[in-house]
């Protein structure tokens, strides 16, 4: 179906929705890359006319990736929840910016109708917003996960400690672990990406986190990220195995490119919790995704990459997820050309996880080719924490040894947390107390906490 | 500064502990926030990664350098034409220029290998180790008697421009060496790529790579090793990538891969 928008001086047609999407989507170099981005400002803008005119239901009429050729949109469409979307069904797109925006819409009501959305209305409506409208919508979304603790109560942001390490090096990740734990950081998980693809590697690893959690009885979960296959395998191997990572995408066919299917995730999930080691949920699935890798993988359909994104969270929220991360400019200038891009790029994934009813986290980050700097992750860094998002990285110095990229660091943790008043997961916050890294206020005690770690890691230095 | 506004370090035994990893621990702080010195420390190494990705390869030096070492060389461009279409178009950083192309095709002969050396998003990791690594590598590949064509310099290039020059050169194998990703703690590191059989279209499953060769990596000697190891079984076996592991004695289970394809 066709649509057309005037803009008074010009009028434009747009031969079928996701073009319509692509063209109304705000500039961005994958767009470009893939051919799909307007031609012109104004374009983009009539774009935009004619989707907040567009019903919220056409979404359900005209799927933007074939249901036949792709299980995505089969997931979206067969586990759509008609009841919950009533409320808004008789609404346009514009409309729900409004409605999304007005009191109206509270934790409440935007929980339950959570289920009642598709990624292609998040995604829609998201494009009509301005950064401060998804800030200001997405702090209404709390989205609550636990497993060892309990992640993203409101008023506070936890953090994946990121120790990695170039050659896996136990004594490296050990001591990069602790440095974090001394900055108050990891209640979101610690999680080492491995070099090595090899299961001996990652099965040590995995053990080495744990014997550390175990023996400080820290409330939380560790993971080694690697491919779901390989965690199977260690879990029938007896590995300790908390959580069950992933890199997903928002089409079959991008999924393929991974190696994973539904089914496959669905295996994940179920080995996962067949060793019920959570101890205050089973929330155990942790996600990666990124906009620009579907293009990447050729596996796009047509569709303008921040689109393909949001779909990628109705993968995710098949599997009750602990932690969906957005790692937003990890993969590069070609999908994300520079500062102004990723600001965007992250705050548009947020609140479209969020209202999908997802545990938004993001990796703030961006490479040494992207025209971008610390400044700019600073700066979405205080937009995210406004935005109430569930959890960041926390990597030494900000700067990845291993992955070769800059993200958020220990410091920038705190800098938020100061500025904001964020506080930790509890259990981990009543944990950081115990062990006298952080006092009663949970800021850093000031250097007489946390010895016992230190002294275990010069056993290990010894 | 003194008393209550000195920066605090966490312990003074975890200095120690801080040489266990080139992760950047133990900086200490100042309130939340990072001493001077580390934020001054960052901003150098960001500097300095930012400068190698926009450094322009230089091909004539290169070029004279071979030339003293009495390599022959050709020089190409691939189809972007600046740094800024390089970055936002990986497409045409694949492709030779059409000019380029009609050049190569007159130096077309059989060859058992053409080495290809692209500035990729690094130019400094090819101008300080691309010279040493060719030294290291040539002569066990002449000890094989194996046939090379000349030397290509590649700029605005990704990996796989070196197969389409392979393919013109009529080579059977091609060994792309090129300027990694730029880490901040790593803005030099070069990569190799080897493709059996190189041809316009072929993606990263077709190749076997060597990753991290630098003066604080993946030294020459080795990497040369290595290089040499995978050819010869490439030629023998007649094929690359997935289904070729890197067997020889040294080789780390390393999987990341962070040149530009």
């Amino acid at each position: 179906m066709a649509y057309r928008a005037s803009t008074g001086r010009q009028s434009f047609a747009f031969a079928d929705l996701k073009e319509l999407m692509a063209k109304a989507s705000p500039l961005r170099s994958g767009d470009v890359l893939a051919g799909l981005a307007a031609a012109s400002m104004e374009e983009r803008m009539a774009a935009r006319l004619a989707l907040a005119d567009m019903p919220l239901k056409a979404f359900m009429a005209e799927a933007l990736v074939p249901y036949e050729e792709d299980e995505v949109t089969r997931l979206i469409v067969d586990t759509h929840d008609a009841a919950a979307f009533a409320p808004v069904a008789s609404l346009t797109v514009g409309e729900f910016r409004d409605w999304l925006c007005s009191d109206a819409a509270t934790s409440a009501t935007l929980a339950v109708l959570a289920p009642g959305l598709t990624p292609e209305m998040a995604a829609a409506v998201s494009k009509l917003m301005r950064n401060q409208d998804l800030i200001l919508v997405a702090r209404k979304c709390s989205v609550v996960t636990r497993f060892r603790n309990t992640i993203g109560l409101p008023g506070t942001m936890a953090v994946r400690l990121q120790p990695n390490h170039p050659t896996d090096d136990a004594a490296g990740i050990l001591a990069s672990t602790v440095d974090g734990l001394l900055y108050g950081c990891g209640d979101a998980v610690i999680g080492v990406n491995p070099a090595s693809d090899s299961l001996p590697v990652i099965g040590d690893l995995l053990r080495l986190l744990d014997a550390l959690r175990e023996r400080f009885e820290i409330p939380t979960q560790s993971c080694v990220l690697t491919h779901v296959t390989s965690t199977i395998s260690l879990i029938e191997q007896g590995a300790p195995v908390d959580l069950v990572f992933q890199s997903v995408a928002g089409t079959q066919a991008a999924n393929a490119s991974f190696g994973v299917t539904l089914s496959l995730l669905r295996e994940g999930l179920e080995a996962g919790r067949s060793l019920r080691r959570g101890t205050v949920g089973e929330n155990l699935m942790y996600f990666e995704t990124g906009q620009g890798s579907a293009l990447s993988a050729c596996a796009h359909h047509g569709v303008d990459q921040q689109t393909i994104e949001a779909r990628a969270y109705a993968v995710c929220r098949a599997f009750s997820p602990l932690l969906v991360n957005t790692v937003v400019g990890f993969i590069g200038p070609e999908y994300l050309y520079d500062g102004k891009q990723i600001v965007r790029a992250g705050l548009e994934d947020h609140f479209c996880g969020k209202l999908l009813g997802l545990p938004m986290g993001c990796d703030i980050c961006y490479t040494n080719h992207a025209e971008a700097d610390q400044d700019d992750m600073d700066t979405l860094l205080t937009l995210l924490g406004a935005a109430g998002v569930n959890f960041i990285m926390g990597v030494p110095g900000a700067d990845d040894i291993m992955l070769n990229y800059q993200s958020t660091s220990f410091h920038d943790q705190l800098y938020i947390r100061e500025v904001l008043g964020l506080k930790r997961a509890p259990e981990f916050e009543a944990w950081l107390q115990r062990m006298e890294i952080t006092d009663a206020g949970g800021r850093l005690s000031g250097g007489q906490g946390g010895q016992a770690l230190l002294a275990a890691m010069q056993d290990k230095a010894a | 500064m003194s008393g209550d506004d000195t920066p605090v370090t966490l312990a003074g035994r975890w200095a120690q502990l801080a040489a266990l990893t080139p992760a950047r621990i133990g900086l200490g702080r100042a309130g939340a926030s990072l001493p001077t010195r580390e934020v001054l420390r960052f901003g150098l190494a960001h500097a300095q990664a930012r400068d190698a990705v926009h450094e322009r390869l230089r091909p004539d030096d290169l070029a004279a350098e071979f030339a003293a070492q009495g390599r022959e060389t050709l020089q190409v461009e691939s189809a972007a034409p600046s740094r800024e279409a390089y970055l936002r178009r990986p497409d045409l950083g694949r492709a030779l220029s059409e000019e380029s192309r009609i050049g190569l095709a007159a130096h077309s002969g059989s060859f058992d290998l053409a080495i290809v050396i692209g500035d990729g998003l690094s130019a400094t990791a090819i101008h300080r180790n691309a010279g040493p690594l060719l030294a290291a590598l040539l002569p066990p590949l002449q000890a094989r008697s194996l046939t090379l064509a000349p030397v290509v310099i590649a700029t605005q290039a990704r990996v796989a421009l070196g197969d389409e020059v392979g393919e013109v050169l009529g080579a059977r194998l091609v060994a792309m060496l090129i300027g990694e990703r730029p880490g901040l703690s790593s803005p030099d590191s070069l990569g190799v790529y080897l493709t059996f059989a190189p041809r316009r279209g072929l993606t990263d499953e077709a190749r076997n790579c060597i990753s991290n060769i630098r003066p604080g990596g993946l030294g020459y000697e080795e990497a040369a090793a290595r290089m040499t190891w995978l050819a010869g079984e490439a030629l023998r076996r007649g094929l690359s990538g997935v289904g070729l592991k890197d067997e020889s004695a040294s080789a780390p289970a390393l999987t990341t891969v962070v040149a530009p394809s």
